[in-house]
């Protein structure tokens, strides 16, 4: 098992947000998470990541068989975890192609292995940037600064192309997205996607689970699962709404 | 623009080193006033008035409110300092080398012009005099004349007054008419005694017309006594010269420096200045620039970099006097733990200097809640048809882009100084000179990786570091 998370319960500021939640992804699975806003997706995203501020009070995340709670970010990213930011964040001064170099390195370095050569990067690049449609224009420019939204998720793909994650985390990678860039999104991840590898696709729409079809959906609801099904259960959501399952629940 | 302070002293009310200097002044003013050039010799008693009746600035002085220097007028310094013998080549006391970068060197020891007898003042083919400024008043009397203390008052303020009445010697370069300085003049200046020196050292840098030259002006420590710098340089810049001053000021901890620059700018004439404050334990730097003739562009960029209870003080003045000139002023800082910074912009625009561009920006990120900066324009503007600007932010490093960073795999202490040199970046991209840039970059990455903060009263090497920092960056892709 690739990701096992055990009664987790998360708080931001003494709040409780995520109030047992339970999720297993094995290797080559597409994990689909809906639910309404304000449930706990990107606060499970977060978690999941390392960031600061989320306070995991109960339960447990495993990864690789590592319980990795007190991980830290980068050591989390290193080993494989990747998160597809809902708001990629600009970042003044620095290009992206020595963003992605430095970050590479650094994966490298953790794996014991040398800083990769410049042509093979370049090629990487290259390579990568086709596949998501990035021009190269964007790379030369500061991390995201000055990027449209669609050319922001779109270079959180490639960033993830370049990296090429064990466990890539999608937090509303749709939003924002008109159905082009939509679509070389989610053919970004598709040329991805292998059995070595698994992805946890957050969403609120049906919509992009029309490219980056799911083996498992799963309504989050009050900071935990409530619903959990095969790819029949989105489109029964994009026909039902939540309120069906939010009364099941509530009852 | 400059309210001077009227207000009299009498003795009784002197601090130490007002008392000091009075004093220095008094008991040394037939040497001081009777074997200088006539011009030098009446700024001198203009200085001496003006001290006597006004002392050192004060913080009810607007332009000193926050400022930590008053604080030192107790201390004793020794004023009276012996003149220095060329024994040993400077290169034995103070190594500098900048990888691929080519200047020509000149030196400063405790306030007096470091070289030997006959290199005091020369004169190239080109006709270019670079010395002493001892030397220089007497050999070249009409430049005297015309440009010494002509571009700053001698009653400017306390610390102007102090050089102009007690200056012992400086560096004087003169560029002719249609010359261009091919090889960067750098003068490096160190305090090198075990008791703590006041230095005053007065520079004056003529260009003529059609002329360009480039001016490293390098404050270093060689060791940890403290000391206090107080440097004034005059500029006049020919019609349609160009003129480029990096300062460069790497002190110790007990340092106090105030380094403070006068230019006069003639029509069509370009100015550029760089200042990377790296440490000093006080450093307060005045640029004034004047912009005198039509079509004249000045550019004004500064990083400093201050931790533990380190201060620095940027003031820069632009006066637009005439029509259809440009200027711009980009300063970025980084403060650490205690550190405190001011940066005041002032930008005159007279009644007829229509069609001014003028543009200032100070953008800071305190790393620490007890780290502060003042940051404050004061624009003032009589023409109508200008294009005038102002920014100032004050923020902390982005924690936003910091997880990002880390959430590709970047180290926490690596993100964080990409980030913080990304921000300087801005500025060191200007730096046109390559190979000084490079040095720039490493000398602020080592900076910022604590280099300093290994050895409390340590400063570092401009010289090639034994290991490079590799940071994988390369801002000319930007």
């Amino acid at each position: 098992m690739l990701l096992n998370i055990k009664n987790l319960h998360v708080a931001i500021n003494g709040k409780e947000i995520l109030k047992g939640l339970d999720l297993s992804v094995n290797k080559g699975e597409v994990h689909a998470i809906m639910g309404p806003n304000g449930t706990g997706k990107s606060t499970l995203a977060a978690a999941i990541t390392g960031r600061e501020g989320y306070e995991i009070t109960q339960g447990e995340i495993v990864y690789n068989g590592e319980v990795i709670n007190n991980m830290a970010p980068d050591v989390r990213a290193n080993r494989g975890i990747f998160l597809s930011f809902q708001y990629p964040v600009e970042i003044p001064g620095v290009s992206m192609t020595n963003f992605m170099r430095t970050a590479i390195n650094a994966q490298r370095e953790f794996n014991g292995l040398a800083p990769i050569p410049a042509g093979e990067f370049l090629k990487k690049m290259e390579k990568m940037k086709k596949l998501v449609d990035i021009n190269t224009k964007l790379t030369k420019r500061s991390v995201n600064e000055g990027f449209s939204g669609g050319e922001k998720k779109k270079n959180e793909i490639f960033q993830m192309a370049m990296l090429e994650p064990k466990l890539a985390i999608l937090d509303e990678t749709d939003s924002g997205l008109d159905i082009d860039a939509l679509k070389v999104v989610a053919r970004g991840v598709n040329e991805l996607r292998s059995d070595e590898n698994a992805f946890v696709v957050i969403t609120h729409y049906q919509r992009l689970l029309d490219y980056i079809v799911p083996d498992f959906v799963h309504v989050m609801y009050d900071g935990q699962i409530v619903k959990s099904g095969g790819k029949g259960l989105a489109l029964e959501l994009e026909d039902k709404g939540y309120d069906w399952i939010i009364d099941q629940v509530d009852e | 623009m400059n309210k001077r302070e009227n207000m009299q002293k009498s003795d009784t009310t002197y601090k130490l080193l007002e008392a000091s200097i009075v004093s220095e002044f008094e008991r040394k003013q037939v040497e001081l006033t009777g074997l200088c050039h006539p011009a030098v010799s009446r700024s001198r008693m203009r200085a001496f008035e003006f001290l006597k009746n006004s002392g050192l600035p004060d913080r009810k002085n607007e332009k000193w409110k926050n400022s930590p220097f008053p604080g030192q007028y107790e201390e004793e310094f020794l004023l009276d300092i012996p003149p220095v013998y060329y024994d040993r080549a400077m290169e034995e006391i103070f190594k500098c080398e900048v990888p691929g970068f080519w200047a020509d060197k000149y030196s400063m020891l405790n306030g007096w012009y470091y070289s030997t007898k006959e290199n005091q003042l020369i004169t190239t083919g080109e006709g270019v005099v670079i010395g002493s400024i001892l030397k220089a008043q007497h050999q070249f009397p009409e430049l005297f004349e015309k440009h010494f203390g002509k571009i700053v008052r001698a009653d400017q303020d306390g610390f102007t007054a102090a050089n102009t009445a007690l200056f012992k010697d400086g560096m004087f370069v003169y560029v002719p008419d249609g010359v261009e300085v091919k090889n960067a003049v750098q003068l490096i200046k160190l305090i090198n005694r075990q008791e703590p020196l006041m230095v005053n050292s007065r520079n004056l840098i003529i260009l003529g017309k059609n002329s360009r030259l480039t001016f490293l002006h390098c404050d270093d420590s060689v060791n940890h006594t403290p000391s206090f710098i107080n440097t004034l340089t005059e500029v006049f810049v020919g019609e349609n010269s160009s003129f480029e001053l990096y300062k460069l000021q790497n002190l110790n901890d007990s340092t106090s420096l105030i380094n403070n620059t006068f230019i006069h700018q003639e029509q069509d004439s370009r100015l550029k200045v760089n200042i990377l404050s790296l440490n000093g334990g006080k450093i307060r730097n005045e640029l004034h620039a004047n912009l005198m003739g039509q079509g004249a562009d000045v550019d004004i960029n500064g990083v400093y970099l201050m931790d533990k209870q380190q201060h620095i003080d940027n003031q820069v003045y632009v006066n637009h006097a005439v029509p259809n000139c440009h200027s711009n002023e980009l300063f970025k800082g980084v403060l650490d733990e205690e550190a405190s910074g001011i940066f005041n912009g002032y930008i005159y625009v007279a009644r007829d200097a229509q069609q001014t561009n003028a543009f200032q920006r100070n953008n800071n990120i305190l790393m620490t809640p007890k780290a502060t900066i003042d940051t404050m324009p004061y624009l003032e503007i009589y023409a109508d048809d200008v294009k005038c600007s102002h920014g100032a932010t004050v923020g902390q490093l982005d924690e936003e882009a910091l997880f990002y960073m880390m959430q590709r795999g970047i180290g926490k202490e690596d993100a964080r100084l990409l980030l913080l040199f990304a921000f300087l970046a801005e500025v060191t991209s200007k730096v046109s000179i390559e190979a000084l840039r490079i040095s720039y970059e490493d000398m602020i990455k080592r900076r910022l990786q604590g280099e300093l903060s290994i050895c409390d009263k340590c400063v570092l090497h401009c010289s090639v570091p034994d290991k490079p920092v590799e940071f994988d960056i390369d801002l000319s892709k930007i």
